[in-house]
């Protein structure tokens, strides 16, 4: 049965429009899971995501509680990571961490990703001057390092979560705005337009048909590329004491305050660390197999 | 030629004042919502009250905010970026003595980053698909994926704590404090230009550890564009046409494909450099290097409000100048623009 | 000079295996013109290109012989092959703009093809190089050299292209679709200068077309090459005499001044030819 639901798929002469449509995806499929770096990353990524969803569950210990009396000790059966300098267990710190790491990169992607569609959709269908002030407006925030105009405006609303949130959207959005008016720009000219055009579609079902399905492949892997960026920006606000505030379990915000234990307890500083560069990792690995699949030309 | 070229770089600089007129609009927005009374924060919380409204007044904080930006734009004009409440300096004199010690350390990074950074890249694009290929990828992938903050730390462990090659965090040894003449505020250069030769090494064994975190963050980008841009010069027919002269593999990857991306490597080398400055926030902080970065991490703690601005802008500034020079530069040398 | 193939086969791999470009392709040619005419996907270029080993990495090649000159091109290494391309055999692209590299000047390029394959200082190099331009008739030759690929036309870009190629004066010359990406008014020029050059260098030349009767004008013998296979080799006279029903359907497709017919036929492809 498997097999001939493969012939199905790989058929070179599909005999519908439905099969054609799934071939393709079947193939980038293949594509995709014959890169193992990848793949690497797709798992990695699930299990993060499932780990920290199920937090309350496999962590076994309140990720606030404290106890005195087993302070900043060494991994062991009870405490598989070990304690920081309250004798609050880093395992379950780590899990409830990822929680908030990762809810922060939802709320960004979820903001950022259609912010930047339609302004550079706007900007590259419009054109004129409605594409020359938006471009201008996107230039002044290309024109900060992210890191510092998110401090610089983090500081001036309040040092916390939300802000660094917000913060992170403000300075995220300009290179989805780029992309998508590129890709706009490019589409919007080409033949297979005009010819939709021609057939008598209006100007919103060729954006919503035509133009925004040709933005998707490039958005998700920018996206997918991007949340490693989020998630360490996100730390090194927290780091930098101007994200999620202690006692919250946040990675950047652990390290911040366990960095004196460094040359001593290296581990308590150093776990929050890796939990930061596997999250990440996986999610660039992520992206990068997308890339190659789904948008080869810009390797 | 020659001119059309130059009618392009117009073009390309002549968007520049607006965007530097957006990025002062945005750092005053910025000043003007934080919760902080910037008057308490020049005059002090204990000041009579007459002396806080004469402040206020100056400020024009009772004016409608466009007249707050013209004072603001007026004062940035001849440099004037208020005084730092935590330094009691002007920010401006608090810029010039620590915007050096961060270029010193980013110039290190970069010549490091693209030193190693290039061969890496070509050498992953020449071997495409092979170990040596993967192997770079995921070193690379490493780079963009580890916190600059836990690699700092996780150095100052294993090459300061635990093996003892490196020093410790700082700028120098605290025993060679103020022995050389302040010209250039480069600690290295000033201690050239006066001679002192231990003062030098220290300051040489200092910068290493620091930089080198950042350098490798900066390789990370550089090789993967690097050997990106390979991939797709070695697709190209005139490779082929390399090739089918008989030429040696060495002339045909270096003198042809690498000839064909060396200007567009040129702008990605300048960009990484502006992009090192945001690096060097974070690795500042772990190391207690004494550039902006620490300063404006410092200012932020310290709700120190023109100091974070002025640094801030400093910055955007910067960055906006290392852009503008990828620009040109990509105008100037390819030989394909007019 | 001799080439020899026999039983060539290119495969390239594909989701459903390997798929065939090439299909066992014997042809060996002496000193003499030899078109390979076929339309797009029928390994035409492939072969031609596997003489001189340059083809896409992914390709896999196997045949039973496969010989330039008597040297053994299967199992030559890189370093190997080297001594003929360029030197010994040219191979001439279709496109100017894409296949001159755009950061180098003309006249670099030719004198780096000149210089690899002949000792020579960088100043005779430049000489040979104006030199060289002179021969393949262009007027200016000084300017030309100094001038970089998108500042030349395609017809002249196909000028310095052949120049450089002529440089080291090899045996064979390759031209894959060479006047393709040209104008029409360019093309027969090109076409007449190559021929020229080869005819009065004693050169053997392989040309690769997909416009049947032009090749048989400059060739002495024409292949004609379909889904990887060769279905028919002629001499450049005898297309009248040609058998295989592919090579009659390419005629038969010809508008004619002569014999002007009501309907153009429509080619029919016969699932029996590629058995």
């Amino acid at each position: 049965m498997s097999t001939t639901w493969r012939e199905w798929l790989i058929s070179e002469t599909p005999a519908s429009r439905a099969q054609a449509a799934w071939g393709r995806r079947y193939r980038l499929w293949c594509d995709f899971r014959a890169n193992r770096l990848a793949m690497a990353g797709l798992i990695v990524a699930v299990a993060m995501v499932s780990v920290s969803l199920l937090a309350p569950v496999l962590a076994g210990f309140d990720p606030g509680a404290q106890n005195l009396t087993l302070r900043l000790a060494r991994p062991s059966a009870a405490h598989w990571f070990g304690t920081d300098e309250l004798g609050r267990d880093l395992f379950a710190r780590v899990l409830f961490g990822g929680r908030v790491t990762l809810g922060m990169v939802v709320a960004v992607v979820v903001m950022v990703a259609p912010l930047g569609l339609l302004v550079g959709c706007i900007a590259g269908y419009m054109g004129g001057i409605v594409d020359r002030l938006l471009m201008r407006v996107t230039d002044v925030f290309l024109a900060f390092p992210r890191l510092i105009l998110a401090l610089a405006f983090v500081a001036a609303i309040k040092p916390g979560i939300t802000s660094a949130i917000f913060a992170i959207v403000l300075t995220a959005w300009p290179p989805y705005a780029r992309l998508a008016r590129a890709e706009t720009m490019s589409i919007r000219n080409a033949d297979f337009i005009a010819a939709v055009r021609l057939t008598g579609a209006s100007g919103p079902r060729i954006v919503l048909r035509h133009i925004i399905p040709l933005c998707l492949g490039s958005l998700v892997v920018r996206v997918t590329l991007d949340m490693s960026s989020i998630i360490l920006t996100a730390a090194a606000l927290g780091f930098l004491g101007m994200g999620a505030q202690p006692p919250s379990p946040e990675w950047g915000a652990m390290i911040a305050t366990a960095r004196r234990f460094i040359l001593e307890q290296w581990w308590v500083p150093t776990i929050p660390g890796v939990a930061i560069f596997v999250a990440s990792l996986a999610f660039n690995l992520l992206g990068d197999g997308l890339r190659d699949v789904l948008d080869p030309k810009q390797r | 030629m020659a001119t059309s070229r130059l009618k392009a770089l117009a073009a390309t600089t002549a968007s520049v004042p607006i965007t530097l007129f957006g990025l002062v609009l945005v750092t005053f927005l910025i000043g003007r919502v934080m919760p902080i009374d910037p008057v308490l924060a020049i005059v002090g919380d204990r000041a009579p009250a007459d002396v806080v409204a004469a402040a206020r007044l100056e400020l024009g904080l009772d004016r409608p905010l466009y007249v707050q930006f013209w004072i603001y734009l007026t004062k940035l004009a001849v440099g004037d970026l208020g005084r730092s409440v935590m330094t009691s300096h002007t920010v401006g004199e608090d810029i010039r003595r620590f915007f050096p010690a961060t270029m010193e350390l980013a110039t290190v990074a970069i010549f490091l980053a693209a030193g190693i950074g290039i061969p890496l890249g070509v050498l992953a694009a020449v071997k495409q698909g092979t170990r040596i290929d993967h192997t770079i990828r995921v070193v690379c992938l490493a780079g963009h994926s580890l916190p600059i903050f836990v690699l700092s730390l996780l150095s100052l462990l294993v090459f300061y704590a635990t093996l003892g090659w490196a020093p410790g965090p700082g700028r120098q040894n605290l025993m060679f404090d103020d022995m050389v003449p302040v010209v250039t505020n480069f600690l290295t250069v000033d201690a050239l230009l006066a001679g002192e030769w231990e003062v030098f090494r220290d300051a040489v064994a200092h910068l290493l550890q620091p930089a080198g975190v950042l350098a490798y963050f900066a390789m990370a980008f550089i090789a993967r564009m690097t050997r990106a841009f390979m991939l797709d010069a070695l697709a190209g027919e005139y490779v082929i046409t390399a090739r089918a002269k008989g030429l040696s593999p060495m002339r045909v990857i270096w003198r042809h494909a690498f000839g064909n991306i060396s200007v567009r490597l040129v702008t990605i080398i300048a960009l990484t450099y502006a992009g090192l400055l945001e690096g060097a926030v974070v690795t500042e902080t772990v190391f207690s290097w004494p550039g902006l970065g620490q300063y404006l991490t410092i200012s932020l703690l310290n709700a120190d409000m023109n100091a974070v601005l002025g640094a801030t802008l400093v910055v955007g500034v910067t960055y906006l100048g290392f852009n503008l020079l990828a620009d040109v530069l990509y105008r100037l040398l390819d030989p394909r623009v007019s | 000079m001799q080439v020899e193939i026999q039983n060539l086969s290119i495969a390239f791999p594909t989701a459903s295996g390997m798929s065939l470009a090439v299909r066992s392709v014997s042809l060996t040619l002496g000193n003499e013109k030899l078109g390979i005419v076929g339309e797009s996907g029928s390994g035409k270029s492939l072969t031609a290109r596997s003489i001189l080993k340059l083809l896409p990495r992914s390709a896999r090649m196997t045949a039973d012989k496969l010989t330039f000159d008597g040297i053994d091109v299967l199992s030559a290494n890189e370093n190997a092959m080297r001594a003929i391309r360029g030197k010994r055999a040219g191979l001439i692209l279709q496109d100017p703009k894409y296949s001159l590299n755009p950061v180098m000047t003309a006249g670099e390029q030719i004198a780096e093809a000149w210089r690899t394959h002949r000792r020579g200082g960088k100043r005779e190099a430049r000489e040979a190089a104006i030199d060289l331009l002179a021969q393949v008739k262009i007027n200016d030759p000084a300017r030309v050299a100094a001038a970089y690929p998108h500042e030349l036309s395609g017809g002249m870009g196909q000028r310095v292209m052949i120049a450089m190629m002529l440089a080291p004066d090899p045996e064979l010359l390759i031209a894959d679709e060479p006047t393709s990406a040209l104008d029409a008014t360019v093309q027969a020029e090109i076409l007449r200068l190559m021929e020229d050059l080869v005819s009065r260098r004693g050169m053997a030349l392989i040309l690769i077309s997909h416009d049947l009767p032009l090749v048989s004008h400059f060739c002495d013998r024409v292949a004609v090459m379909y889904a990887g296979r060769v279905v028919e080799e002629l001499g450049a006279g005898e297309l009248a005499q040609a058998k295989h029903p592919y090579t009659r359907g390419l005629l038969e497709c010809m508008p004619a001044l002569s014999h002007p017919k009501p309907r153009l036929p429509v080619m029919t492809r016969d699932p029996a030819w590629l058995v």
